[in-house]
Formats: structure tokens, sequence, C-alpha cells
């Protein structure tokens, strides 16, 4: 009995293993919003290619190395009576064979590796559309310098069109990556970092801050929208409208509120405010999610942002201002009617 | 000195004589059970913090300890795993073994060598009383700039972390430099160093990493400690300065840090295999050559952690193809160990199964590594779950898996009883199932984009389920070491005594009793041969008989002169830890810590001139 139990154990983990590698196998998983093995870029691709060509060889030579290592432990176990083994020191030839063969393996994966460093870090052709992504504590700020365009946490791109992120950091190190876009690249303060990459279709990517910077670095998220070109340049002639006045009551009591209150120290809104510690609002309305693509862009969600950011984002910076109830709702409100 | 008397001739003692006589210890086999227990006390607490986040992380949105307690546990977590648990335990094994498997009778600097762990409790102490003061560390074990900075972090948390990494360092370069020289001088007639064993040699290439890579991240502290306390710009964007720097001087500590942890790992499941496959280490020259290989190329690789902080084509490349080289004597040790097993007669023992653990899960681990040195692939795994599957497979399945084959191998040696067979081998296979059903699916985590050091996640981002999978990993991990916790407290009580040479060993330490006595050999060995015992039993494998040494010589063992204890260590310790703590609370602290810990160096120094009745250490052998 007790030995069986024993025995047991290597056939039960075998078969772990086997569900556990079938599971995987599910392309569903492959498919997941923030996969890196889907590549939605030029950049993704020429990336995912090495990791396909690498990941094969590892993969045969994991197995060759386990299956090895299996067979001489049921080939070489003791059996009772058998005689000391013969006491082999080495065999120089089989070692510095197997020590050249290791290199030339590596050279296999050099070879496109030093080719793709070089053609995924050339610098960008002048057409490119230019972005200048600030990663801060813990938002993301996205400024078109040639479009006059100012937008957080939702980076709008068009599709088939090369892209040169210029990255900087006003605090800390962050790190900008949309997982289907392409690797990530940190945001040093004090340097300016690029990313050079041209989506290929209309969708959503998320993304998020991949570089630890402090207490709530797991809600530094963003969100890559990629539309076609029509539809990229309606969003871009719609930012650079001033934002409407509200016709609603309640909104307007939420402008009157925002104008009189600190929002304004920190907050932009074109024709309102020019702070620039927190997000730019001129276009909330517009975004499809909030506080850094934490949540969906609701009014209720807003109203609760506001009464108590802290709680949503833990170490935000920005403070409970002690708006409650009815003034909460009339903030977002006019906050939501900025379309 | 009567403590001393009574424990060379092991006459009982009362309670507080036997507290005593572990204080001012200078043996290195007690110094090396102090570190052993040390370092098996905070594998647990970095084992119970790794629970708590793993319990965080089951489910997206949880709100079980929030952010701020999540950092705090993967920045203790991480520190505690490498500078409390595996790096103490390494050092028990070099304090234990090292001398017996030179055949000497000590260390070359007992008393460094009791400092060196007492300056170790100290560290470790400093570091764990942020708990107490509620500023637990938050920067995570990198502490990278300018997160770190005042402005960033302004209270304390950083402060304990930073100082009790300091402490640490100092010990780690004491017990550095001394096992150099115990290895080079203090090696038996006849054991050169290409008859020496792979633990000692793979011990001896670490002595060297700590002695070389611990100054960096001495100076890199050093320059934080002043940006933090006095103002300075060394890290400070604002100032000019870039605080990459950070990075720079962490990482050539850092990397070079990872070969301190799975070297000694190497050296003990190269001592298992050859004495459980009744082999000697296949092609052991190319091991002990790999083996400072690796450790001079560990030194040429630090920036394969910074692919994507933007250094330009030319650095990526350089450090790409240097890492990849490191693959090579890597895999080349692999190879090796299977052509020891290959043609053997292999016994299953518990400490051959952790070693069998180690070469499986270290290639898993290894060959993962060899995905991140390319660096466009990287891009997409570095600081993604990914990379968190991949070290826990070289740490974890390899670093621990090879400390745990030498927990069992040397267990009887040390203590004197066996360990239970039936039982370690359930430990091994629960902890097997465990560890990969733990980290295996952060592979796939890392892959489909979830980064590492987040305490939450969205619901619909598809990570629940493998999160899920990996924090019940977690569970069986907890119960296998209650298996051994249970295997070592029934042993204990009730186990078979162990002979001097249960597993019919090859080098040294087997031929001196279990446990060995207070001097270890009574007649100083003679080596003729690499596992010159084995040769010894059976022969050296050609045809010549086994060789029955001398008629052991009647030695009077009671005339061995052996250093008496001390507690000047542990007062210099305790004095180091009021001036580095003292930073914390005031300048008068330090200034007077400063003061006693130069009187405490002083006496220390001196202490031989003040004892009239015994002269100075013997020395060791010779």
């Amino acid at each position: 009995m007790r030995k069986s139990l024993l025995s047991r154990i290597p056939a039960a983990l075998l078969l772990l293993a086997v569900a556990l590698l079938l599971s995987s196998c599910g392309w569903s998983m492959w498919d997941s919003p923030m996969t890196t093995v889907r590549p939605k870029s030029g950049f993704g691709r020429v990336t995912h290619e090495i990791f396909m060509l690498i990941s094969w060889w590892t993969l045969g030579i994991g197995i060759a190395v386990e299956a090895g290592l299996l067979w001489v432990c049921f080939r070489y176990r003791e059996r009772p009576g058998a005689p000391i083994p013969k006491q082999v020191h080495g065999h120089t030839v089989l070692e510095v064979s197997w020590t050249i063969v290791f290199a030339l393996i590596l050279l296999i994966f050099a070879i496109p590796t030093i080719s793709a460093i070089f053609k995924t870090q050339e610098a960008p052709a002048a057409t490119a559309l230019r972005v200048d992504v600030g990663g801060r504590q813990w938002w993301w700020e996205f400024k078109y310098p040639d479009l006059k365009v100012v937008t957080a946490n939702e980076l709008h791109l068009p599709a088939g069109q090369t892209v040169a992120l210029n990255l900087h950091a006003p605090d800390v190190i962050h790190s900008f990556w949309a997982p289907r876009l392409g690797g990530k690249r940190d945001v040093v303060p004090g340097r300016v970092n690029r990313i050079t990459l041209a989506p290929d279709e209309p969708g959503e990517y998320p993304g998020q801050c991949a570089e630890y910077c402090g207490m709530s670095h797991a809600n530094m998220r963003f969100r890559v929208i990629v539309h076609t070109k029509a539809d990229f340049e309606k969003w871009v002639a719609a930012q650079q409208r001033p934002p409407v006045q509200p016709t609603d009551p309640l909104a307007q009591k939420g402008q009157d509120l925002f104008s009189q209150s600190a929002c304004v120290g920190c907050h932009t809104i074109a024709g309102i405010s020019g702070g620039v510690l927190g997000p730019n609002l001129t276009h909330f309305g517009s975004r499809k999610t909030m506080g850094a693509n934490l949540m969906v862009n609701t009014p209720e969600n807003l109203a609760r942002w506001i009464e108590n950011p802290g709680h949503m984002k833990p170490g935000v910076l920005m403070p409970d201002l002690g708006m409650r109830g009815e003034q909460s709702k009339a903030l977002a409100a006019y906050l939501l009617s900025l379309k | 000195m009567a403590t001393h008397a009574a424990y060379m001739h092991g006459t009982k003692l009362s309670v507080g004589s036997v507290l005593w006589s572990w204080i001012t210890t200078v043996d290195h086999k007690r110094i090396g059970q102090l570190y052993g227990v040390s370092a098996f006390f905070f594998f647990l607490v970095g084992g119970i913090e790794a629970v708590i986040m793993r319990l965080q992380l089951a489910q997206p949105d949880s709100t079980l300890v929030g952010a701020q307690r999540f950092n705090e546990l993967f920045t203790m977590h991480g520190t505690t795993m490498v500078f409390l648990a595996i790096m103490p335990m390494s050092a028990a094994f070099f304090n234990y073994m090292i001398p017996l498997l030179i055949g000497a009778r000590d260390v070359a600097f007992p008393r460094l060598n009791a400092l060196s762990y007492w300056v170790f409790f100290s560290g470790a102490l400093l570091l764990h009383l942020s708990f107490l003061a509620g500023t637990v560390p938050d920067a995570g074990w990198f502490g990278y700039a300018n997160l770190t900075s005042a402005q960033f972090s302004p209270t304390h948390s950083i402060d304990f972390w930073m100082l009790g990494l300091q402490v640490l360092g100092i010990s780690s370069l004491m017990a550095g430099f001394n096992f150099i020289v115990t290895i080079i001088n203090m090696r038996a007639p006849g054991m050169t160093l290409m008859r020496m064993p792979l633990f000692v040699w793979m011990s001896f290439v670490v002595q060297f990493l700590v002695i070389l890579a611990f100054p960096a991240i001495t100076v890199a502290l050093i320059l934080l400690m002043f940006d933090r306390f006095f103002g300075t710009l060394f890290y400070a964007p604002a100032g000019g300065a870039d605080p990459l720097l950070w990075q720079h001087l962490f990482w050539i500590f850092g990397h070079p840090e990872v070969y301190i942890l799975i070297l000694p790992a190497m050296g003990i499941v190269s001592e298992v295999l050859p004495t459980f496959s009744r082999k000697p280490l296949f092609g052991a020259p190319v091991v002990i050559y790999s083996g400072i290989m690796i450790g001079f190329l560990g030194f040429g690789v630090w920036s394969h952690h910074m692919f994507s902080v933007g250094m330009g084509p030319i650095a990526d490349s350089a450090f790409s193809i240097s890492t990849m080289l490191i693959a090579v004597p890597t895999g080349v040790k692999i190879l090796n160990w299977i052509g020891t097993l290959w043609g053997g007669r292999i016994q299953f023992s518990s400490p051959l199964y952790f070693s069998l653990g180690f070469i499986a899960m270290f290639t898993l681990g290894g060959l993962s590594g060899v995905m991140h040195s390319s660096p466009p692939v990287d891009l997409q795994q570095t600081d993604s779950y990914f990379v968190v599957a991949h070290f826990h497979y070289v740490l974890f399945g390899g670093s621990i898996f090879g400390l745990f084959s030498g927990v069992y191998y040397w267990w009887p040696k040390i203590f004197g009883k066996l360990l239970d067979e039936r039982l370690g081998k359930v430990h091994f296979w629960l902890m097997l199932i465990g560890f990969n059903v733990t980290f295996f699916p952060m592979h796939f985590l890392g892959l489909i984009g979830m980064p590492r050091r987040i305490y939450t996640y969205a619901p619909d981002l598809g990570w629940n389920f493998w999160n899920m999978v990996s924090t019940m990993g977690v569970f069986v991990i907890v119960l296998s070491f209650l298996v051994f916790i249970w295997n070592v407290i029934a042993t204990t009580r009730s186990g078979a005594p162990a002979p001097a040479d249960p597993w019919d060993g090859r080098t040294l330490e087997w031929t001196i009793p279990s446990p060995p006595p207070v001097y270890n050999f009574a007649t100083e060995p003679v080596v003729h041969a690499r596992d010159d015992f084995w040769v010894q039993k059976h022969g050296d494998g050609h045809g010549a008989p086994p060789r029955k040494g001398a008629p052991a010589a009647h030695v009077d063992t009671a005339s061995i002169h052996m250093p008496p204890p001390s507690y000047w260590p542990i007062l210099l310790a305790g004095a180091l830890f009021v001036m580095f703590s003292g930073a914390l609370v005031s300048i008068y602290q330090v200034v007077g810590g400063g003061l006693l810990t130069l009187y405490c160096m002083i006496r220390f120094m001196l202490e031989y001139h003040h004892q009239t009745d015994v002269g100075p250490p013997a020395g060791g052998p010779h």
C-alpha cells in the first residue's frame, strides 16, 4: 500500500503536466487582450518571429535533455547484485563537441537577433506621426505636437501609419507596454526614449506600465485605440475643437464647481483652466475609460472617483476635495459633457 | 573557558552555558548550523510573504492586502530569499562542509567566521525591524533609483533596506575572504586544486564573485545613502544625473549575485550525483572550468537586465551576445551531469531525487533564460510574469532543489541521524509538483501580457485561470515543507543513528564519525587522488586494488588544540548594529556606535594579547 502510493506520484505528475499542456494549447488563451504572441504591428511581428525561432529550438533541446535524463535514470537504476560500474572520468572529444554544438545553436539565435535589434531601433521616417508620451505616477499623457491635441490614458493611432512615440517621464521610471503592438520601452526621467511602430489594423489594445513605479503601479494602465485613417482624422478634428458649453443645468453647475474649486490647479480644460499636474480633461467625455483605464467612464464611476480618488487608486495625487452627493454628480455630468 | 573545555570533551552543560557556548562559538561546524537555522527561518518568512502574495493574486480586483502591503511583500520576499535564505543556506554548507571536504580542522580565521555570522544576523535584524517601525521597504529588491529618492520615498522604509543590505554586504565580504584563504591555504597534503571536491570548487568561485560583486552594490548604496541623508544628487535627474547609474551599479552586482546563488547548488549536485551513481563526475575538469567561465562571464552581462531602458543597438547587441555565451558553459555542465549518471548504478535516495529535480528544473529555467538573451524577445518578456517564471525555475528549481539535495545528503554527517527516506521522497514529489503548478503557468501569464509587481488586475484580460492555478500550487509547496519539517522532528526524536559513511561516499568528510568531533580529523588526511576515499575503498577502477590507508596512529585527541571561544564577534556585530541603526535615530547614536565599533575592533584584534592562559590559535593542520 505504502509503496504503491509513492509510485503513483510520478504518474500523477505526468498526467497533470499533460493536462496542463493540453489546456494551454487551447488557442483562446493566446487571444487574450494583452497577448504577446498575436502581434498587431511590424515591431511585434519581428519580435514574435525570433521568439518562435528560439522557442522551437529551446523546446526541442528541453525535451531532448529531459527525456535523456529520464531515460538514463531508468536505464541505469540500481539493480540488485550489479557490480560497481566502470569509473569513467570523462571523454574529451565528446565534451569539446557538445560545447561547439551549443555555440553553433546560439549563433542561429544571434544573427536574427542582432538584425532585429537594429531594425526595431531605426530612426523613424520624417513622415511618421509624432506622439509625446509622458509616463507619470500613475497615468499617461499623450501629446500630438503636430496636431495640437492632448489626451490622457487613451492613445489614438491611425492604422497602417508609422508612429514615433517619444517617451519621457517627469517623476520616476515607467515603462510603456502595449503588448500586442510591440515590446516595452522604459520611460526614464532625464531621457527621451523612442518606440517606432506601425499598427496593422483597427482595434483596442490595452497596455500597462511595466516598470515598478510606486504604490499604484498596478493601476497605471492605458488603452491604444487604433482607427482607420478616416476615423482617426475625425477623432483629431473633434479633439481640436474647443469644448462645447454644457446645456444641461446639472452639467452647468458642475462647470461652476470645477472653475471655482482646486480642480483648476491641476487639470487643463481648454478655455477654463491650465493646470498640468493631472490629466488634460478638455475632451474627457470622449474617453471610454477613466482613472488610467481602471474602469469604464460612467457617471457613477466618475462620481465615486471624485468623492474618493484614493480609494480607487491608492496613492493617487488627486486629493479628496470633499465633493459629495449632488456636487460630485454635477462635476461628473460636466466632465462627461466634454465630448 | 570551562564551556570550551566541556564542549571539547562532550561533558553535560547547563542551559545557560549551552546558550553561551553557541554565542561565543568559533567552531566552523556550529557556525554552519547557526547559518543553516537562520536561513531556514528566513526561508519560511519569505515563503509566508509569497503565500500572501499568491492569495492576493488568486483573483482579479482582490482586496486582501491592498497596494501598499503588496509592494512591501514583494520587496521583502525578494530581499529575504536572496540575502537571508539562499545565500546563508549556501553559507551554512560553506562553513560546515568546506573544512571537512578539504581535510582541515577549521577555517582560516575562525573568529572572523563567527563575526560574519553575527554581522549577518545584525543585518537581518535591522532589515526586519522595519516591520516593527511600520515602514516596510516597498521599492522592490532591486530598489531602482529614483523611486528610492527622498522625494518619492520619504519614509524610513528605504533606509531600513539600504542600511540592512550594507550590513549584510559586510558579512558576505568577510566570509568571502575567509573562505578564499581557507581553500587556498588549508587543504590536506596532496589535495591539489584539481583534486579538490567540486562543491569546494564551486564555492571557491562563489567567494571571488562575492568579493568582486559586493563592492559594486556597496558603492551604489553609499551613493543612495548620500542622496537620502545629505541631499546629494547622484541619481536625481533634477540634478542632471541619470537614474540609470543605479541600474548599472546594481546589476553589476546583481547578475553575479545570481551565480552566487546558483553555483553552490551546482557544487552540491556535482557531489551527490557521483556518490549515488557510483561513478566519478564525468569530465570534472570541464565542470570546474565551466564554473570559472560562468563566474567570469557573469560580470559581463549585467545590462541584459536593462534591454528596455534604451541603451541603443550597439550595447544591446554586445550584452545579448555575452549573455548567450553563458548558456554554453551552463549547458556543458548539464550534459556532464547526465554523463555522470550514464552507465552508473543509480541508487535512488532522497538527495539524488533533489539533484535530479535540480537538473530537470534548472534546464527549463536556463532555456527560458536563452529566450531573454535576445533583446527583441526580451522586450516582450522583461518585467512580465514570464521572467518571474524564469528566475523561479533558476532560483527555486535550481538553487533550492540543489540546497535541499545538500540538506538530505549531509544531514546524517551533521546531525548523526539519518533523515527518513520515504518522507524525503514524499517531500520531493510534493515540492516538484507544487513548484511546477505554481510557476509553470507564469510563463503563460507573461506571454499573455501580465506584468510583474502588480497587486491587482482587471478581470477581463484572460489572466484569472492561470493565477488561480498558480495560487493553488503554492499550497502543495507549503505541504511539502511541512513534510520536511515533520521529517526533521520525527527523525531527530527517533531516527536511525548515522554511520560515518552512510552513502558509500567519495570524499573526506565520510572518513570521520557522524557527527564529526570538534577537531574534525584526529590525524591529518593525506590525499592521493580525486575521490580519494572511494579509491581507498574500491580501488581506482583500473584494476588497482583498494588501498588501505596506513593504520591510524593512536592520537591523544585531548592534546589537539582548537581556537578558544570568543564573545568579541557578537559584541563587534552588535556595535555595528548600533552604529547603522543610529542612522535612523540620531547622529549621536551613529557616532557612539562608531566609537563602540572601533573599541570592539581593537579588542577583537588584541584578544589573544589579553589571554595569558591560551596561546594564539593553531591555525589548522600544517
